[in-house]
Parts: structure tokens; C-alpha cells; sequence
């Protein structure tokens, strides 16, 4: 039977492999974890809150520019989302980033319903990640506080 | 000084200026740094970058983010090449337009690299810089 170790082992590795088959992430999540270490045993979810900061400040101040009807700034959108974007290649959110490049090019044709419906999905699609990450991590706090090792997932 | 002369990275303590105004990359580029020996400081867009250099401290090797408020990567080039500074100076950015690109690398840059950074890329230019490094 099991220990309880194992089954949460298992049950992180099968997480962690679904989050990148579904796409929500991608190599450079990979690459962030090959950079924690017993220095810096929490970077991975320290940068991701950073990104999740970014998110909702730059989601925010897009809507505010989208929500100036009949003088919209597509340029200032368009700079915003580019910065977005940049965020979310840095920390492997595949997802995210997809929706960034459909939210420029909206913003590069001045497509108004385009835009603020892309910008709902990149609302929705941060929060979702968000609630996975989390959900990732709680697993792994499982593993620790039960005595166990995080096992390395080769993706 | 030749190839054999020069030290590896983990004694001859390096140092180097991550240049860019988003945190997640700061974190990231910082991070990257530290995990291969080099001193590092950061700072939020060009112009910290020369007023850090202005106010007497001077890097081997600067990162340089391309799109940032007040003095972008390409203006903070310039103008560090203009005071005669000589660290290498490798430009990171998510802009892949050539014009940009080239309009960066004639401002005075050393090597080019797309963000992501990644260990294999920031490895890629140490190397191309003649920094070495045990990894």
C-alpha cells in the first residue's frame, strides 16, 4: 500500500505534467525551477507572484484605456499588453502569452470589441493559473510537511 | 591578456548590471546571475544605468533591456558608449524586428539575446564575451 508520501508524490508529478499537456505552461516554467535551490527554496513561487502583480495592474490599466469610449488609445493599450506579454514568456505561462499576442494584434487593427473581449480572457485565463499554481504549491507543501522530497518532473 | 590567462567567473568575481523595468525579469536576470558567480546589481531603465555609472560604479557586463520608461535600451547604450564606457553591454529584449534589433546592436552593443533569458542563453554570452565559467 502507498504511504501517504507516495500517493501525494504521484498525485504532484500527474499535476505537474497535466499543467503543461493542457498548455498553461510551457520550457521557461521549467527553466525557473532548475533556478531554485536550498538558497532560494521559494523563487519559483516568489517570481510568479511578481507576474501575478503584473497581471493585475496591467489588466487593470488596459481596461481603464479601453474604457475611455470613443478615444481610445490602442497605442498605449498595445505598449501594455506588450509588456504582458514579456511577463508571462519570462515565467513559462504558455496560456497567458497566446492571448497577449491576440490582444496586440487586436490593438494593432483597432479592433474595440476584439480587445475588450480578449482582455477578459486574459483576466480569466491569469486568475485560472493563478488558482493552479496555487494548488501546485499546496502540494508541495503537503509533501514537505509530511517528510517528504518534491520529485523532480521530467516534462 | 589571453584566452589561458583569464580566470573563470567563480574566482574572478564578476560583476554585472541587470537594466530593466519589469520586476519578473529583474528577479529572473538577477536569479540567473547569482547562480553563476556574478556580483550583481539592478536597476529600473536607462537612465539609473548611467546615473549608476555617472556616480563612479562600473560593471563587466551589463544587461540591457531594450523597451523601458524615461531612457529606453538604445538611448542608455548610446550614452554609455559616449562616456567611454567599455563594459560589454549584451542587450536582452522580446523585440524581434530586425530594424530594432539592428538600430540596437549599432547603439553599441556587444551581443544580442531574445528573452527568455535561460542558464544556456546568459551562458552563450559569457562565452561569446570571452567570460568563462564553471557551471
Amino acid at each position: 500500500m502507498d504511504t501517504l508520501i507516495a500517493q501525494l508524490q504521484r498525485q504532484f508529478r500527474d499535476y505537474t505534467i497535466s499543467l503543461y499537456q493542457q498548455g498553461f505552461l510551457d520550457d521557461q516554467f521549467t527553466e525557473l525551477k532548475k533556478l531554485q535551490d536550498e538558497c532560494s527554496p521559494d523563487f519559483v513561487a516568489e517570481v510568479v507572484t511578481l507576474f501575478f502583480e503584473d497581471c493585475e495592474k496591467l489588466i487593470s490599466n488596459m481596461a481603464r484605456a479601453l474604457d475611455q469610449t470613443g478615444n481610445v488609445d490602442f497605442k498605449l493599450v498595445g505598449s501594455t499588453v506588450h509588456q504582458l506579454k514579456g511577463s508571462s514568456s519570462s515565467v513559462g505561462a504558455k496560456k497567458v502569452k497566446g492571448l497577449c499576442v491576440t490582444l496586440k494584434d487586436c490593438c494593432d487593427s483597432q479592433n474595440f470589441e476584439g480587445c475588450v473581449r480578449c482582455l477578459q480572457q486574459v483576466d480569466i485565463e491569469y486568475k485560472t493559473l493563478r488558482a493552479k499554481l496555487q494548488d501546485l504549491f499546496n502540494l508541495e507543501q503537503q509533501i514537505v510537511q509530511a517528510g517528504g522530497r518534491i520529485p523532480q518532473v521530467d516534462i | 591578456m589571453t584566452r589561458e590567462e583569464l580566470p573563470n567567473l567563480a574566482e574572478s568575481k564578476l560583476t554585472a548590471l541587470v537594466v530593466d523595468d519589469n520586476f519578473v525579469n529583474q528577479s529572473i536576470h538577477q536569479k540567473l546571475l547569482s547562480r553563476l558567480g556574478i556580483q550583481n546589481d539592478v536597476v529600473c531603465n536607462g537612465k539609473e544605468a548611467v546615473d549608476a555609472h555617472c556616480s563612479g560604479r562600473n560593471y563587466d557586463l551589463i544587461l540591457m533591456d531594450m523597451d523601458m520608461p524615461i531612457m529606453n535600451g538604445t538611448q542608455a547604450t548610446k550614452r554609455l558608449r559616449e562616456m567611454g564606457i567599455e563594459s560589454k553591454i549584451a542587450g536582452v529584449t522580446t523585440r524581434a524586428n530586425e530594424g530594432e534589433k539592428k538600430e540596437f546592436m549599432e547603439a553599441g552593443l556587444n551581443d544580442f539575446q531574445e528573452k527568455p533569458l535561460t542558464i544556456s542563453k546568459l551562458l552563450s554570452i559569457l562565452h561569446k564575451l570571452d567570460f568563462y565559467v564553471q557551471t
